[in-house]
């Protein structure tokens, strides 16, 4: 299958990152990407639950395509949900559910973002949106 | 000036850890274990198990003695009156919670529980709760602008309706002493039980329980270098003749029918089912190490470590401590930086630090702030560490900046 061409991008700027600082500034940028959610929609009922930093997820569907924009106070989790979006965002239902996400940060070179004793939310923001995707 | 720990040879995990590349400063949250643990631990096992207080046969009566020589080595550590004032727990919390369904029985709607604003989860919530079950009010104990119990507001909060204080003997946010001695005079002069949450205090220093005088003190084994799932809970004998028993099972009980029961006192009566046998073994072999040091050279560095932790972020611009911490760690927040942020950057150059709530979630709340970055030491800590863990925030905040 072949890539939205926001992944392509980021895929091919983390798999040039020689080290994890050059991969931090990287998610940094990335970060900056985000559009940013009005006062309105950093509401209790997009909020995810992480533990460190507050995030919000906001998701619609239109013409069976999902789209999503989310929002952090923390600009490293900015990065990580802008590398997310942009490999979900304008997938149909049955695309979303059977995405490999762990795989998709694995590739970025991400995966222990996804490790259970990380507290950022990211593992809460891929049970929504497959929640959500489900539905 | 380099600080090196002569201990830290005996910790086995440290190295193993620093061949990661991991620099470990979470030590708050639980402690690396001495050789001396470790033989104890696969030494019991090895030589073969046994269940304690059940058997005439030889292991069961190996494995009991083990077992009870770690009571006593606990009874002298802090110095109790006897080994009966010693109960196993699993820990800390399981310690609290023990008290908070012992002693419900003693409360009446309308009276009050006082903790302090400090307070980790573990010492909050089983008396929120059990205010929440009994009708009680809870006091919070405000704290001064250093993260110190603030004695006048104390005393004019305590008062005849008080039946309960709990308060940590030290900070685990905050790395402050907590002034005890008045605080237990205060809550006796109401003819009301003192509870102490010594969970981090245990750790730095030797600690007297006869002369903090206070009914119940509460720890774990895992901060002070032994096993996890083994903790203490310390009460005079008088107090512990107040609990109600709350765990019912094997080993507790004297005399049981079908419909009716008569149980133990303490300390068996109160230690339901087989506890952590090997664990409690293994607790007793790191007393022993403890109590082989030289326990002023352990103060004296850790005092030398803590210093040059504070000067350390002194230096750096934007860094902001929470409270002033006194002894075995440091929280702080760096100004226009999300901590989650700096935790990340920390971790990505192989620093083991705790970022976030730290379990303490009204207290930041209060102090206004919804994380921070926590660097705590062990008596295996040593200067190059806190020279990793400064080249490490030094790197994150050119970074973020």
């Amino acid at each position: 299958m072949s890539l939205p061409a926001p992944a392509r991008e980021a895929l091919e700027a983390f798999a040039a990152c020689p080290g994890w600082e050059q991969r931090a500034r990287l998610l940094l940028q990335w970060g900056e990407r985000l559009e940013p959610l009005d006062e309105d929609e950093r509401n209790e009922a997009n909020r995810v639950d992480g533990c460190d930093s507050l995030v919000w997820l906001v998701a619609e569907q239109r013409d069976g395509a999902w789209h999503f924009r989310a929002a952090s106070e923390a600009r490293v989790i900015r990065g990580l949900l802008a590398v997310l979006l942009a490999r979900v965002d304008g997938l149909d239902a049955r695309a979303l559910v059977a995405l490999d996400l762990p795989a998709w940060f694995d590739q970025l070179g991400l995966a222990r973002q996804l490790s259970p004793s990380r507290a950022n939310g990211l593992n809460a923001v891929l049970k929504r949106m497959a929640a959500l995707a489900g539905r | 000036m380099s600080l090196m720990s002569p201990w830290r040879d005996d910790f086995p995990g440290l190295s193993a850890l620093a061949a990661e590349g991991q620099t470990y400063l979470d030590s708050a949250a639980t402690a690396q274990k001495p050789q001396a643990m470790l033989d104890s631990l696969l030494g019991y096992y090895a030589s073969g198990a046994a269940n304690v207080h059940r058997a005439q046969h030889l292991p069961g009566e190996r494995a009991t003695r083990a077992f009870e020589a770690t009571r006593e080595k606990a009874a002298r550590w802090l110095n109790a009156v006897s080994t009966e004032e010693i109960v196993f727990t699993r820990g800390t919390t399981e310690s609290l919670n023990l008290l908070a369904y012992g002693l419900e029985h003693l409360f009446q709607p309308g009276e009050q529980i006082a903790v302090s604003a400090l307070e980790h989860h573990a010492n909050l919530l089983p008396w929120q709760q059990l205010a929440e079950r009994r009708g009680l009010e809870l006091l919070v104990l405000p704290l001064d602008a250093d993260g110190q119990i603030d004695l006048d507001q104390a005393a004019a909060l305590i008062g005849p309706r008080t039946r309960l204080l709990a308060v940590s003997q030290l900070s685990n946010v905050l790395g402050r002493w907590q002034p005890l001695p008045e605080l237990i005079a205060l809550t006796r002069a109401h003819g009301a039980l003192s509870v102490v949450d010594g969970a981090q205090g245990v750790v730095h220093g030797r600690h007297d329980v006869r002369a903090l005088g206070c009914d119940f003190y509460v720890c774990s084994s895992h901060k002070l270098y032994g096993p996890d799932g083994v903790g203490l809970l310390h009460g005079r004998q008088e107090a512990l003749a107040q609990l109600r028993h709350w765990q019912h099972g094997g080993e507790m009980v004297l005399h049981a029918d079908y419909h009716a029961a008569r149980f133990r006192p303490a300390p068996l009566g109160f230690e339901a089912g087989t506890p952590p046998i090997a664990g409690i073994i293994a607790f007793g072999a790191t007393l022993d190490y403890l109590a082989g040091l030289d326990a002023a050279a352990v103060v004296g560095h850790e005092a030398a470590l803590h210093a040059k932790l504070l000067a350390g972020l002194a230096e750096r611009d934007g860094v902001r401590l929470l409270g002033e911490p006194q002894v075995a760690l440091a929280s702080f927040t760096v100004d226009g930086l999300h901590s989650a942020d700096l935790a990340h950057l920390l971790t990505e150059q192989g620093v083991a630090v705790r970022s976030g709530h730290h379990c303490a979630m009204p207290l930041l709340k209060r102090l206004g702030v919804a994380g921070a970055i926590r660097v705590s030491l062990g008596l295996y800590t040593d200067g190059e560490d806190l020279e990793r863990f400064f080249s490490a925030l030094d790197k994150a905040l050119e970074l973020l900046r």
